[in-house]
């Protein structure tokens, strides 16, 4: 067992686990952020998508030891006081999730990219959401949500 | 933030979409894009997925499956696995016996179907990889998986059988005791194809024949699958927590199977991420999870992994279809033979042998004819079973018919557009019974057409093609069609009866006017993506009269909504929807009697509108469904002798199909050095009659479209020789990212189904059906001028260069040969000599 200590949308934890104890099953059935789901087994799909350092992590890939000392985000923690992130907004202004599965890795996704590339064409959007797989909006509305978050943001900085 | 949807944000909606403006009524919801009450939840990760559950006590559930595609179990011996740490319990079949029962086949399609027995965990043989054969269960996941490893089987391999052609032999036998792979050979005929084909002969026609490949798909919905079972402290009873569509039939089937009284399960579907067809059955983890928590009593969980998923979830299509047509000169269709193979795999799922069998009434689509012929033969092989893949049957059907019209277009010279007019039924025309013997209610294929040719640019993308033919352009361009009708909104009882089909394809909803003013439905369909909590909202509120925002949707649960048939087909809304409309009606005819007692009028003099009762005449006697709501509650005075209820059922049996349809373009590039084809342009063009809310319906045409387009350019189940599944992660097998896809165009036209009060159609599954053929017609039609007949999906590039070259068998063929790679030779015949 090892000592880790990691701060989780604003919360610090001190816990004992396996070193080989992923960082989305500490996530999920340690701390019980169950808003961070898991599609697949390959690191392909992305939905278990979240932020390590304010950088966007697969958490399906990091082992919870790794995450040692550091202060993660999930889709848990974006919305501040009730508040929704633009990037939440938008996704729910342009019917840009379905089922849902995938959203919060899409959106903790795209919020990093934006980060990256505060104004992206639709064809970095395409590129920047190219390793989150959703089954089910064929993905044009999601483009349209992180176009619109960006240019939503662009206004409020101008 | 807010979620309430006040006046002021629906004309603000209305305003970006202006189609929803032209309601008669500025009170109206039906029309509006209105956006979804689902989402809060879903984009704050307050969710609710089966793996989410946490029980005290919770054990964890993990299988061991056979690594070999085909053998004998010699010996399973779990007691090892008992041993590690963490572990509390290890069964094989043997150790559980009876008490797992056999998995459910609900669809017999013939009366001499080859059924064999489907246990849920592998009792003397194993028949695909990945099949179940003994259980751990421990106290994490971790430790479960673990001790998977020290379960020891002796497998005595036998040989495996991939090919539907080799299987057909019956050489090598899936289920030795049954004698023959043959599941079943289900023939259909309308009219005398023989006459047709001799007419076509005789009078210098055209009559021949293609072979298309319906590779073999994974469903991949992005939620695995997941079950919890929590026994309850008192008796013989459980809440079966279950990522499922059909948490009503799960139920029924789950009592059968294991012997429980259907009254003691409860199935519950929470929140389900996705399904398209995969969830829509009853899986052996659903049922060695009962049997556990039931043996042990305590509660058991069990997730697939991805992985294990893509072997242990039903996969999709994996048809070999033959199919002749036999036309005039002129390009008028006398008569289709289709001639079909249907890989079942190794089992009966709950609807495998269906699936290939809905498809018989599609593949003559919107097209007159004289004669239609169609067989079915079902296949076992040593794979995971197939099952209903979003569509069903119909994109199979349909993939065939829209790439031979094409095919026929090429044959005879003629524009492949102006060939389907020729052949199309004409919009006044229907009703129209088909060849097949189906009732189309309503259609307008040329208005349909008539607006995707104008956003394509037709008549300019086919001048661009033949420039760049001139120029030998090493980047080539082709145009695909697909005028696709389809039939969903499953079903009409009588109709399922009359297929075969064990249950009925009615729909239950009930509305509860609260004390309060607020409204509750229940509904039996079982959203999983769908948006029923909006959709269904928009129906209650207009008929009612009643703010979208009072209106609450109660769904997927057998307790809370004890009635339904769940969510598959396309059915919902032309089913379920309709229900809950006309449960509505049902409570304004009740509170109607109770306003008029109330407003000291006749029954007759009260008018409804806009939530409001009122007396003819009187303008200020009127009186709110509200306030009627909260009359009836206090019941102190109401009409004698009546219920103090205006709360209302509906179960709808539908009359009839729902025929969405559409016209659906695209146009392909093709590298020709390096064979890879990219779209450019696809525009869809569809016809879904009434829409509720135009926002999810954009959304179910753009996700329909990705999965069709996936099966044309990306997707395929591979298994190798030896029957192991060679795609068996998201590593090896494509599900397309946002790179992957282009920016469609989506438009629609409304022509209202005749035979719902709503005019609605269903359009969960229209845009998989539409696309498939489009994308591939489009490939083909690019490089057809270099002597291309057939590239077999997915499309690859490797495929197209293959085909464009003329090298290697796998996948394209070239017309000059006239043969093509799956399967011997074929035969393109001209009758008559007129070429």
């Amino acid at each position: 067992m090892a000592r880790i200590e990691v701060t989780v949308d604003g919360v610090s934890y001190h816990d004992e686990v396996e070193p080989r104890l992923l960082l989305v099953h500490y996530l999920r059935e340690r701390l019980g952020k169950v808003g961070t789901p898991i599609g697949c087994d390959t690191s392909n799909c992305g939905a278990c998508t979240v932020h390590v350092d304010g950088v966007s992590v697969k958490s399906c890939t990091m082992l919870a030891v790794q995450a040692d000392g550091t202060q993660i985000t999930t889709i848990e923690g974006l919305a501040q006081n009730g508040q929704l992130h633009p990037v939440q907004q938008a996704f729910h202004d342009n019917h840009a999730l379905q089922c849902g599965f995938c959203t919060p890795g899409m959106i903790m996704a795209s919020v990093d990219l934006l980060q990256h590339n505060p104004s992206p064409s639709d064809e970095e959007i395409r590129h920047g959401l190219e390793g989150n797989l959703c089954r089910c909006t064929g993905y044009q509305n999601i483009v349209r949500a992180v176009r619109q978050a960006a240019e939503k943001s662009a206004e409020v900085t101008a | 933030m807010t979620e309430e949807l006040d006046a002021g944000l629906i004309a603000e909606q209305v305003e970006e979409h202006p189609e929803a403006i032209d309601q008669p009524d500025a009170t109206r919801h039906i029309g509006r894009p209105l956006k979804r009450k689902e989402d809060r939840r879903l984009i704050t990760g307050r969710t609710r997925w089966t793996d989410n559950i946490q029980l005290p006590g919770l054990m964890h559930m993990a299988i061991v499956r056979s690594p070999v595609a085909h053998a004998r179990i010699n010996r399973v011996d779990v007691s090892a696995a008992l041993d590690r740490p963490g572990v509390i319990a290890a069964f094989s079949a043997a150790d559980l016996g009876d008490a797992l029962g056999t998995l459910p086949c609900a669809w017999p399609v013939t009366a001499d179907m080859v059924h064999p027995d489907h246990h849920p965990l592998a009792t003397d043989e194993v028949r695909h990889v990945g099949e179940a054969v003994a259980v751990v269960v421990a106290t994490d996941r971790y430790a479960a998986a673990d001790a998977t490893e020290a379960v020891e089987v002796d497998y005595e391999p036998l040989p495996a059988v991939t090919d539907m052609e080799e299987a057909l032999k019956d050489e090598v036998l899936v289920h030795a005791d049954k004698g023959t792979n043959k599941t079943y050979l289900w023939p259909f005929d309308g009219g005398d194809y023989d006459a047709a084909r001799a007419q076509a002969e005789a009078e210098g026609g055209i009559v021949f024949k293609r072979r298309y490949i319906q590779q073999r798909l994974i469903p991949a919905a992005m939620e695995p699958r997941s079950v919890v079972v929590e026994p309850l402290t008192e008796g013989d009873e459980y809440t079966v927590y279950s990522a499922t569509q059909i948490p009503h039939i799960l139920r029924l089937m789950l009592a059968l199977t294991c012997g429980i009284p259907e009254q003691q399960i409860r199935v519950i579907a929470p929140d389900v991420g996705g399904g398209f067809g995969s969830k829509l059955n009853v899986y052996a983890e659903e049922v060695i999870a009962l049997v556990v928590a039931r043996k042990l009593g305590r509660p058991v969980k069990w997730t697939e992994s991805r992985s294990e998923g893509f072997q242990a979830t039903i996969h999709g299509r994996d048809q070999i279809q033959d199919i002749e047509v036999a036309a005039t000169r002129d390009g008028r269709i006398l008569g289709l033979s289709v001639d079909l193979k249907a890989d079942m795999g190794a089992y009966l799922q709950l609807v495998t042998p269906g699936i290939p069998v809905l498809g018989a009434f599609m593949f003559n689509a919107i097209y007159k004819m004289d004669a239609y012929r169609f067989r079915c033969t079902g296949v076992f092989t040593t794979k995971t079973p197939t099952d209903a893949y979003r569509g069903a049957g119909r994109p199979e059907a349909t993939y065939a018919i829209e790439r031979i019209m094409s095919d026929l277009a090429y044959e005879l010279g003629i524009d492949p557009i102006e060939l389907r007019r020729r052949n199309w039924i004409k919009h006044e025309e229907f009703p129209y019974t088909t060849i097949a013997g189906l009732t189309y209610d309503s259609g307008n294929y040329e208005a349909a057409t008539a607006r995707a040719l104008e956003l394509f640019g037709y008549d300019e993308l086919r001048r661009e093609q033949q420039e760049r033919r001139d120029r030998n352009d090493p980047v080539q361009l082709g145009i695909g069609i697909s005028t696709f009708t389809e039939m969903c909104g499953l079903a009409p009882s009588r109709v399922l009866g009359s297929l075969s089909y064990g249950a009925g394809g009615w729909e239950a909803a009930s509305i509860r006017m609260l004390p309060s003013g607020k409204v509750e439905v229940v509904t039996g369909t079982t959203p999983h993506g769908q948006g029923h909590l909006t959709a269904w909202s928009q129906i209650a509120a207009d008929a009612l009269g009643v703010p979208f925002e009072d209106v609450n949707v109660i769904f997927g649960d057998t307790q809370s909504s004890p009635v339904g048939m769940d969510t598959y087909g396309s059915r919902s809304l032309v089913v379920g929807g309709v229900a809950v409309h006309l449960a509505a009606r049902k409570v304004v005819d009740k509170a109607r009697k109770v306003a008029a007692h109330l407003l000291e009028a006749a029954e007759g003099d009260v008018e409804f509108s806009g939530g409001t009762f009122s007396v003819k005449g009187s303008p200020d006697a009127k009186t709110t469904i509200q306030e009627v709501s909260l009359a009836t509650f206090a019941a102190h005075n109401l009409p004698d002798g009546m219920e103090p209820t205006i709360n209302a059922d509906a179960v709808l049996d539908p009359e009839n199909f729902s025929f969405p349809h559409g016209t659906h373009l695209c146009a392909v590039e093709v590298d020709t050095e390096t064979g890879r084809p990219t779209i450019r342009t696809y525009v869809a063009v569809d016809d879904i009659g009434n829409v509720i809310n135009p926002l999810i319906v954009e959304g179910q045409v753009h996700g329909g479209l990705a999965q069709g387009i996936a099966q044309a350019l990306y997707e395929e189940a591979v298994y190798d020789a030896d029957a192991n599944l060679v795609t068996g992660t998201m590593v090896d097998y494509l599900v397309p990212s946002a790179a992957d896809l282009p920016e469609f165009t989506t438009d629609r036209t409304e022509t209202p189904s005749t035979t719902n009060p709503l005019g609605v159609k269903g359009v969960g599954e229209a845009g998989t059906i539409a696309s498939t053929p489009a994308v591939v017609g489009a490939v083909v039609d690019a490089v057809h001028h270099l002597g291309v007949q057939e590239i077999r999906m997915p499309t690859t590039p490797e495929r197209v260069w293959r085909a464009i070259n003329n090298s290697g068998s796998d996948g394209g063929s070239r017309a000059a040969e006239g043969t093509i790679a799956y399967g011997g030779p074929q035969t393109s015949t001209t009758a008559g000599g007129a070429e």
